[in-house]
């Protein structure tokens, strides 16, 4: 396991684990829309999950609301590629809720495909994984940032 | 493209053709048998490629013109066009049985690497 891959959610470590050896990415992060992370990998400080974390729930929240504009489904996927640097961000149904993955790659050592394919088995790997029958767990304003805290030291490891 | 992969796939013996992005690794065009996973082999041999081009590079060889993977039950034959370091590079890549006429297909491949650059 990379040591910077770390789950605040257990369950979801494993299929992050084998996402990131055999896809190559330099990022990943594993989240809710709204932003609440349940596993990272690759990050090495909690600013930068944070920041990362804000800004594909706000991708997602405003594709979505792009998608229903246009009477969609919501999109699957999103791929965006620079010179050196490509990212993914995709959204998937569990019996946790809707999740969605955030993955950083460079293009000299993995590609869009590559991530396309081993995304599939990530999803299904977590969609098999999720806690069945879990109702979702409502984050409150109140404890918000003391369940933000508690995640960023679990996913850094503090 | 799709005339060009015909003259692959005609080939007795081989079982599909693909043109793949050597950048994405993506499906360019495709004409596969079923039970060929399209997306899957174009994702691998395109970052089979960027290894190769490394591993090829170190070894002081040059750029590869043409690989034949040969497993049990089948082979993988590919050329690359393009210049598979560079935004456009492509891989002509046909899936075929293990007894195929590699001769063949290598020209084949190499035809089309050329018609489609």
């Amino acid at each position: 396991m990379s040591p910077h891959t770390r789950a605040v959610e257990g369950w979801t470590l494993q299929p992050l684990t084998d996402f990131v050896r055999e896809s190559s990415v330099r990022l990943v992060l594993v989240l809710t829309p709204a932003g609440q992370v349940l596993a990272q990998s690759g990050f090495a400080r909690a600013v930068d999950v944070m920041s990362a974390a804000a800004l594909a729930a706000a991708i997602v929240a405003s594709t979505g609301e792009l998608a229903r504009q246009l009477k969609q489904a919501p999109f699957g996927a999103l791929s965006h590629q620079g010179p050196k640097i490509g990212f993914f961000l995709a959204t998937f149904a569990t019996d946790r809720g809707t999740l969605a993955v955030l993955a950083v790659y460079d293009l000299d050592v993995s590609s869009l495909g590559l991530v396309q394919l081993f995304y599939e088995q990530l999803a299904a790997d977590l969609r098999a994984a999720s806690p069945k029958g879990a109702a979702q767990k409502q984050v409150l304003a109140a404890d918000f940032e003391r369940e933000l805290t508690d995640s960023l030291n679990t996913l850094f490891g503090r | 493209m799709n005339k060009t992969l015909d003259l692959i796939t005609r080939v007795r013996g081989v079982r599909g053709a693909m043109i793949v992005s050597v950048e994405d690794g993506l499906v360019i065009a495709e004409q596969l048998m079923e039970g060929i996973k399209g997306s899957a082999v174009a994702a691998l041999a395109a970052s089979l490629a960027g290894k190769l081009r490394r591993a090829m590079e170190a070894a002081g060889t040059g750029t590869s013109v043409f690989w034949h993977l040969q497993a049990e039950q089948g082979a993988l034959l590919v050329v690359p066009g393009g210049g598979t370091n560079t935004e456009g590079g492509i891989l002509v890549v046909a899936v075929a049985e293990p007894d195929v006429n590699i001769g063949l297909v290598r020209l084949e491949l190499l035809r089309a690497a050329e018609a489609v650059i």
